[in-house]
């Protein structure tokens, strides 16, 4: 668990007042606690893995790159160990390595060190993920649509939940940027992420959908410029359990 | 409030929304258990059971992780626990209505903290297993827990705090004013 969402969840014990919401947040760290002294994982949903790249000029993005991603994602599913969770979307055959046609995701992006951010993303929350092709004229329902989001999700993503928005771009890009969001600490929020954060927490869905204040930890927003006849907007959910990790690669 | 299994008619006095703390044996099934058990019967006496929707992770006899899974899946095929005497269901997320009309004046339904898996499993020892056929996750395994700390999510007197909250959400999101954007 990265420290920026270990503090949120200390400051959101110390500011709910909802007992029976302070018990499920207290449960939440007794449990992060425990899965770090014994080294398990923190929830049996071990997600499926989305991987973010940057890579400097001297490393291209190479079939043997992409091979290599998915032999070390493979290798974590029997070391940590990693709940098998990829399976063919149809026929529903699990691959069992956490790896298959087209996973595990790989977003690169040109930089000057070479480094690997993981996202393990569980299905709970990723299913509540909604997108809107909204008007240039809806700016205002941007916030609407966030709230109605969570709304409808209730409890279902193991809520305190964190956000990604997505804003702009095209529709397929929009999805990736709200998944982006999620990569940014949360510890902290501009005034129009914080202003979509208090908008869902005014629902009071709470902990587990069992009521209080603490609904959302936290909304991060990421942008893209758009077309001018459109709004794109989408919200990825994330669970409490917002994993994430980014290693630095030296390159000899 | 402290509960102890075999449950008996104290759960009748718990309300929607009170802290109770689990200890004694309960049986763990998921969706596989349930079809088994509706066909070939209850492998354990059903008088003051508690149900627990979770698929645990268990290496050498010992129980790795067992948090809750999703109580709605059972929806449909918790009835006929409850008719032979199962006083406690337990799991993630709520369950529907038509099974907070089956535990009127009969049982509870308990909810644990979704991914806590860990603080689950730290509660817990293992006790035996029934249709270890089914695999790890949807067997029926027998566990002792030591003071689980649970919420009454539905009471046996029709009160559901999850539908509580929901309604009460609902209410505050349509009278939620448009507020500007702010870009």
């Amino acid at each position: 668990m990265p420290p920026d969402v270990l503090a949120c969840l200390r400051c959101a014990v110390a500011s709910e007042r909802n007992e029976i919401a302070r018990q499920e947040l207290h449960n939440i760290c007794a449990n992060i606690e425990e899965a770090k002294r014994r080294q398990i994982p923190i929830c049996q949903d071990t997600g499926v893995m989305v991987v973010y790249l940057t890579l400097p000029p001297e490393i291209p993005f190479s079939a043997q790159l992409s091979d290599a991603i998915a032999e070390g994602v493979a290798r974590a599913t029997v070391d940590v160990p990693l709940r098998p969770n990829v399976v063919d979307p149809i026929g529903r055959h699990n691959t069992g390595t956490n790896t298959g046609q087209g996973m595990p995701a790989i977003h690169v992006q040109p930089g000057d060190r070479m480094t690997v951010t993981i996202i393990p993303k569980g299905a709970g929350s990723e299913n509540v993920s909604r997108i809107a092709m909204l008007l240039p004229s809806q700016q205002n329902e941007i916030i609407r649509f966030v709230a109605e989001t969570m709304l409808l999700a209730g409890g279902k993503p193991c809520p305190p939940v964190v956000l990604g928005v997505g804003i702009g771009s095209t529709f397929d890009g929009v999805a990736a940027l709200a998944k982006e969001a999620l990569l940014q600490p949360i510890d902290e929020m501009d005034p129009f992420e914080q202003a979509i954060c208090d908008a869902v927490n005014r629902l009071e869905i709470g902990p587990m959908g069992l009521g209080g204040t603490t609904t959302a930890l936290a909304v991060k927003v990421k942008k893209a410029d758009c077309h001018t006849a459109s709004l794109p907007v989408a919200v990825n959910v994330q669970c409490w359990a917002c994993r994430r990790a980014t290693e630095t690669i030296e390159v000899p | 409030m402290d509960l102890v299994t075999p449950l008996g008619n104290e759960v009748l006095e718990l309300r929607a929304g009170d802290r109770v703390h689990l200890s004694g044996i309960v049986y763990t099934a998921r969706d596989e258990a349930h079809l088994r058990m509706k066909e070939e019967g209850i492998p354990f006496d059903p008088k003051g059971a508690a149900v627990y929707h979770c698929g645990p992770v268990i290496q050498n006899q010992t129980i790795i992780a067992a948090g809750p899974t999703t109580s709605a899946r059972m929806n449909a095929c918790s009835k006929f626990l409850i008719d032979r005497g199962v006083k406690a269901l337990i799991g993630k997320g709520g369950m529907g209505r038509e099974v907070a009309e089956q535990l009127f004046d009969r049982g509870v339904y308990l909810a644990f903290t979704g991914g806590c898996a860990a603080l689950a499993a730290s509660r817990m020892q293992l006790k035996g297993v029934y249709f270890e056929d089914l695999g790890m996750a949807e067997a029926v395994w027998a566990i002792e827990l030591d003071q689980l700390p649970l919420v009454v999510g539905i009471d046996s007197h029709g009160g559901d705090l999850f539908d509580r909250v929901m309604r009460r959400a609902s209410m505050r999101f349509r009278k939620m004013r448009q507020p500007k954007a702010g870009l």
